[in-house]
């Protein structure tokens, strides 16, 4: 893995020996997008933040590590493998956008990790990497970790800043986005593990390192969480632009039917589109990939998943809440042998409005998954419907 | 500060002071709730009507509110749990890899559906949505510590370990 190659320490000394907007420039030169799945360019949040009025002065760095997405765990193994270099990512970013202080949201799930990170925490400030004073900078930044208790909806940034300020964790409407108007009413960037960890990567090697890597439009190598019918389930790192069918290949994964890039909120590719490449201008994903054997049915995967939705709507709004009820209905309906086709050309119709009218993205993705499936899937998904039904 | 009936606020005693002791340690800004029911639910297995009003009163929010964050998170509840809590991992990597199985191993073991508290109130059983241990699957969560590819047999060593250990506590 190419972040844990990358010295200790370079990157922040690095980014100290820049002006914030040098560091800004460094990192939209760069071109890296994030990496907790929607994609948007980390240089221009930082920008964007940096140059938000913050009436008195606070602003506010969000480390997203909430990793509730299906198929997703390279957040964690990051936080338990390279906690500095996560950390070393947030200060930078610190500097960058003229913020003081750190918060790391980190799921209730990977509590176990809190000791180890807080103590990493200990060890910077006790090293001068952390505190009022930088690696003897006069740039003062600290960093906290914030509990999560388990909702996957926290992970959205809006709901995830709801929950900071001990809130139900309901998405926000955007605008304002958090970079005017986040925590506490503050500018403030919200960026996924990951996207700190490359962040410290690139000011330590430098933009052209990166930008080189990759595509014109995805730069960069990206970490892939590769699990299912696999026989090397891991962390694989790969440049943006990797065809699908390599990554099956590298964790073992033979013959498989299907790929679920990106999670449940991703898509199903199927296996005669492997040679697609996993990339922000194709299939796009926050790492995810879950690949499903050629045995498997794979509306059981699209129940459990849809099932997964309907549990973990926040309800606030109604296409979310009573439409992932209604789609797991159908496919529970379809699996007994109970559709008719007119049902289920009204699942995908109420499946696109779902797309459209919900108000963040857990309700806007959840009807994806199933809706690939009927779309690349649709002779054997129509053989689940009685022939008087057709 | 709100005035409990003698009675309420006598049976309350510990929980308003361990709430108290929480509010010193976390700060009486609406951002300490989280971490505060957090603590209370880890330290008496409970959040009870009678915390959550008393939280609300130190925080100065309303009852409701503290109440609508106690049902919006997994790991908050007012239903009092078990002295161990598991977490099985329902999500699909782990489905695809035999959680079934785990699921009916660990009910026959204990007795008990997913959501139920066993009757000696040693154990509770919860299904929990993807733990990011799919590289690790069927996953589990046991005292919130991650357990990796279970097998069936894991589980029922498991239960009478732990079940031991409690006889054992009481023999001595
Ligand atoms: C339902 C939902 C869940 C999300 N979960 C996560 C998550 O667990 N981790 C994450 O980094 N981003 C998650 N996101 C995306 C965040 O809203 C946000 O875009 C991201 O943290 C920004 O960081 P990045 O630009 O570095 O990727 C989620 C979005 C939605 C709609
Ligand atoms: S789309 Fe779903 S999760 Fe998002 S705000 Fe609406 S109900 Fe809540």
């Amino acid at each position: 893995m190419t972040l844990a190659t990358i010295e200790a320490e370079q990157g922040l000394r690095a980014a100290l020996a820049l002006d914030p907007a040098g560091v800004v420039a460094t990192i939209r030169e760069s071109g890296m997008k994030g990496r907790g799945g929607a994609g948007f360019p980390t240089g221009l949040k930082w920008q964007l933040a940096a140059e938000a009025v913050a009436p008195d002065g606070v602003r506010y760095v969000v480390c997203n590590a909430d990793e509730g997405e299906p198929g997703t765990f390279k957040d964690r193994v990051l936080l338990a493998e390279l906690p500095d270099l996560v950390f070393e990512g947030m200060t930078i970013g610190g500097y960058a956008i003229g913020s003081h202080e750190g918060i790391c949201y980190l799921r209730g799930e990977y509590v176990y990790l809190l000791a180890d990170l807080e103590a990493c925490l200990e060890r910077r400030r006790a090293a001068g990497l952390l505190g009022p004073d930088v690696a003897g900078s006069g740039f003062a930044f600290d960093i906290t970790i914030h509990l999560g208790s388990g909702a996957y909806v926290c992970g959205e940034e809006t709901a995830l800043i709801e929950s900071l300020e001990g809130r139900r964790g309901e998405p926000r409407n955007r605008p304002p986005f958090p970079v005017v108007s986040g925590f506490r009413g503050a500018p403030t960037v919200v960026n996924n593990v990951e996207t700190f960890a490359w962040a410290a990567a690139i000011l330590a090697r430098g933009a052209d390192w990166f930008a080189h890597i990759g595509t014109d439009r995805s730069t960069g190598p990206k970490l892939l969480s590769v699990s299912g019918d696999v026989q090397r389930p891991g962390v694989y790192e790969f440049p943006l632009g990797v065809s699908i069918a390599e990554v099956i290949e590298a964790a073992g994964g033979h013959d498989a039917k299907a790929a679920i890039v990106g999670g449940a909120a991703g898509t199903c590719v199927p296996a005669r589109d492997f040679g697609r490449a996993i990339s922000y201008e194709d299939v796009s994903t926050g790492g995810a990939v879950i690949v499903v054997g050629p045995w498997r049915d794979l509306l059981e995967v699209a129940e459990n998943l849809q099932w997964f939705f309907a549990n973990e709507s926040c309800g606030q709004c109604t296409p979310c809440r009573v439409g992932n009820v209604k789609l797991l209905e159908g496919i529970r309906a379809l699996r007994r042998g109970e559709l008719t086709v007119q049902q289920l050309e009204d699942m995908v119709s109420l499946g696109q409005t779902m797309r459209i009218a919900s108000k963040c993205g857990l309700g806007q993705a959840a009807p994806n998954v199933l809706l690939s499936i009927i779309e690349n899937y649709r002779s054997e998904v129509l053989g689940h419907i009685p022939v008087g039904a057709r | 500060m709100i005035t409990l009936p003698a009675e309420v606020e006598a049976a309350n005693a510990g929980l308003i002071e361990a709430i108290d002791d929480l509010v010193a340690e976390y700060g009486d800004d609406r951002s300490a709730l989280i971490p505060i029911l957090q603590a209370l639910r880890q330290q008496r297995r409970q959040i009870s009507d009678v915390a959550m009003q008393v939280v609300a009163d130190r925080l100065g929010i309303p009852p409701v509110d503290v109440q609508g964050v106690v049902t919006f998170y997994h790991f908050l509840d007012t239903t009092p749990t078990g002295t161990h809590v598991i977490h099985l991992c329902r999500t699909i990597s782990c489905a695809m890899a035999g959680m079934g199985a785990i699921a009916a191993r660990l009910e026959h073991e204990l007795g008990i559906s997913f959501g139920e508290t066993t009757p000696d109130g040693l154990f509770t059983l919860s299904w929990a949505n993807c733990i990011g241990m799919c590289d690790a699957p069927p996953a589990l969560l046991l005292n919130r510590q991650a357990l990796a590819r279970v097998t069936p047999d894991q589980v029922s060593e498991l239960v009478l370990g732990l079940r031991a250990e409690v006889s054992g506590m009481i023999g001595a």
